[in-house]
C-alpha cells in the first residue's frame, strides 16, 4: 500500500486518485502506524512549510517517514512535500529560526524572487504549465522516475517558494530564477515540485514510473 | 518557461452545465466533467466551474460535481460562485477543487480573502472582478456585484491591488461591457489590472476570435485567457486558439 500522508494540507484525493488510476494501491492515511507499515510513502500538498512541518512533527508523521526513508522505503514528495525533504523553510520562520523539514537534503527553501537577474518582473505565484528541463541521457537509471519524459515536457506548477540548489537536482524549471524541479536522493527517495496528479497525461507518466520503483523496491 | 494558459470555463446550475452546449460527440452534453475532459484532450491548461445555483440543495450538487472533478479529471480546476464564508470555501476545497474563486463576498468582507488565504494558501484563492468601465472615463472601470446587477463604487484597479495584498493568489477579471459581444477583450482594463498586480491575471469577457486571444496576452498583457461559448459551441477548438497563440510567438503549451 501507498500511504498518501494527510498533514492537513489540501488536495489529497486527486493524487490518490492520480495513483489509482495508473493501477496503484493508495490511501490516504494520517497515521504515523499506518505510514510505517506503508510500502511506499506520498507526500503531497500545498501552503506553508511551518504549519506543515508544526502539524507533521507534532502527529508523529515526521518521525515515522524519517524512518521509512532510513529503511529505503520509496517517497515521492509533490510540491510542498519536496520542499519538505529539505532541511529548512524560511515560511513561517519566528525570530531567525526556521521551521524544520526532513533534513534529507541541507538547505533552506525560500520564495521565489520577483524579478530576475536583469530586473525582469515575474508574475508570484508561480502559476500554470512550465517546461522541465534535464540531461535525459540514461534517464531510465539516472531518474527513473523521468523515463519516457523528454526534456521540455510541461507540467503543472502552483506555488512561491522553491527548493535551493542542491547536488540531488535531476531537472530544473526556469521562472524568474532556475530552480530545482526534479531532485533525487540515492534510489528510491524522489521530490518533485510540479503537481503529476493535475498534469495530464505526463504526470500520469510520471506517476506510473513511481509505481514501478516502488514494485522494484518490493523485488 | 512558464506558459500562457487557455481556460475555457463552464457555468453549472444544479450540478449541470447550462447556457448551450454544442458540443460533438458528447454523450451527456449536460455533464460538466465529461465536457472538461473534452478539453483536456484538446489541451486545455485548466478549467473554471462557475456555479449559478441559488439554492442550497442545489449548492450541494456542486459540491458533489466538485468532489467527481477531482476523481476524473487530470487538470486544474477552479470553483467560483457563492461562497459567502471561509466554511464555504473549506467545504469545496476539502470536496477536491484546486481553487476557488470569491467574488461579491470578498467585496463585502475584503478579510475573507486574507483569511482564507492564510487557511488554504495564495494558490487556492482567486479573486474575481466584474468591471464596467465608468461612462464617460475611459481609464476608469467600477467593480460589479451579484453577477453584474449591483454597482459598489470601488475602483476596479485600485480593488485589483488590494486583493493581491491580501493574498489572493490570482485575478479573474472580466469586462461587463465585453462579456457577450464577441468584440474582444477590453484590452485597457486588462492591461490597467495586469500592471497594478504582481499576481496571475486571467482575462475575461469578449473573446469571438483567435486574434482575440493573442490580444489578450500581448496587449492586454494577462497571463491567462478565458472563454466560454466559442468554445462550447465548438467555434474554436482549444488545440486552434493554442495554435495560433503559438505562431504569434506566445509561450504555449501544444
Amino acid at each position: 500500500m501507498i500511504a498518501v500522508v494527510d498533514y492537513c494540507k489540501g488536495n489529497l484525493k486527486s493524487v490518490e486518485r492520480g495513483l489509482r488510476g495508473v493501477g496503484g494501491d493508495a490511501a490516504i492515511t494520517d497515521d504515523p502506524a499506518v505510514i510505517a507499515q506503508a510500502d511506499a510513502i506520498v507526500l503531497p500538498g500545498v501552503g506553508a512549510f511551518k504549519d506543515a512541518s508544526d502539524t507533521m512533527q507534532a502527529t508523529g508523521q515526521m518521525a515515522a517517514i524519517r524512518d521509512a526513508l532510513s529503511r529505503d522505503v520509496p517517497f515521492l514528495g509533490i510540491c510542498l512535500g519536496e520542499h519538505l525533504l529539505f532541511s529548512e523553510g524560511a515560511e513561517g520562520s519566528d525570530a531567525g529560526t526556521n521551521p524544520s523539514g526532513l533534513g534529507i537534503i541541507s538547505g533552506v527553501v525560500d520564495r521565489l524572487p520577483e524579478t530576475d537577474a536583469q530586473g525582469k518582473r515575474y508574475k508570484i505565484p508561480h502559476v500554470g504549465w512550465n517546461s522541465i528541463e534535464f540531461d535525459s541521457t540514461n534517464i531510465e537509471d539516472t531518474c527513473p522516475l523521468l523515463a519516457g519524459i523528454k526534456p521540455g515536457e510541461y507540467f503543472y506548477f502552483t506555488h512561491s517558494f522553491c527548493a535551493p540548489e542542491n547536488e540531488y537536482t535531476v531537472a530544473t524549471t526556469t521562472h524568474s530564477i532556475t530552480f530545482p524541479s526534479v531532485v533525487r536522493v540515492g534510489t528510491w527517495i524522489y521530490g518533485v515540485q510540479f503537481h503529476p496528479e493535475k498534469s495530464s497525461d505526463a504526470g500520469a507518466c510520471v506517476l506510473k514510473n513511481f509505481l514501478n520503483i516502488v514494485r522494484s523496491a518490493r523485488g | 518557461m512558464l506558459t500562457k494558459r487557455v481556460i475555457p470555463c463552464m457555468d453549472v446550475k444544479d450540478g449541470r452545465v447550462v447556457k448551450g452546449v454544442n458540443f460533438v460527440n458528447l454523450r451527456d452534453a449536460g455533464d460538466p466533467i465529461e465536457l472538461a475532459q473534452r478539453y483536456d484532450e484538446q489541451r486545455a491548461d485548466e478549467v473554471i466551474f462557475l456555479d449559478i445555483t441559488a439554492t442550497s440543495d442545489g449548492r450541494k450538487t456542486t459540491v458533489d460535481m466538485a468532489s467527481r472533478a477531482s476523481e476524473e479529471l487530470h487538470l486544474p480546476y477552479c470553483v467560483g460562485g457563492g461562497f459567502r464564508s471561509v466554511d464555504d470555501i473549506r467545504t469545496m476545497i476539502a470536496a477536491g477543487a484546486d481553487k476557488v474563486s470569491i467574488n461579491s463576498a470578498a467585496i463585502a468582507d475584503p478579510s475573507l480573502i486574507t483569511t482564507a488565504a492564510a487557511a488554504f494558501g495564495t494558490q487556492a484563492i482567486l479573486c474575481a472582478i466584474d468591471a464596467k468601465q465608468v461612462p464617460g472615463n475611459p481609464n476608469k472601470w467600477e467593480v460589479y456585484v451579484h453577477g453584474g446587477r449591483k454597482a459598489t463604487g470601488i475602483d476596479a484597479v485600485e480593488w485589483a491591488a488590494e486583493a493581491a495584498k491580501r493574498g489572493a493568489g490570482e485575478i479573474l477579471l472580466t469586462s461587463m461591457d465585453r462579456d457577450g459581444s464577441k468584440d474582444g477583450f477590453d484590452i485597457p482594463l486588462t492591461r490597467a489590472v495586469a500592471r497594478a498586480v504582481n499576481i496571475p491575471v486571467i482575462a475575461s469577457g469578449g473573446v469571438g476570435k483567435l486574434e482575440h486571444f493573442a490580444e489578450g496576452i500581448l496587449e492586454g498583457e494577462a497571463d491567462a485567457v478565458l472563454a466560454a461559448s466559442v468554445f462550447h459551441f465548438g467555434e474554436l477548438t482549444i488545440r486552434e486558439v493554442k495554435e495560433y497563440m503559438a505562431s504569434c510567438g506566445i509561450p504555449v503549451r501544444l
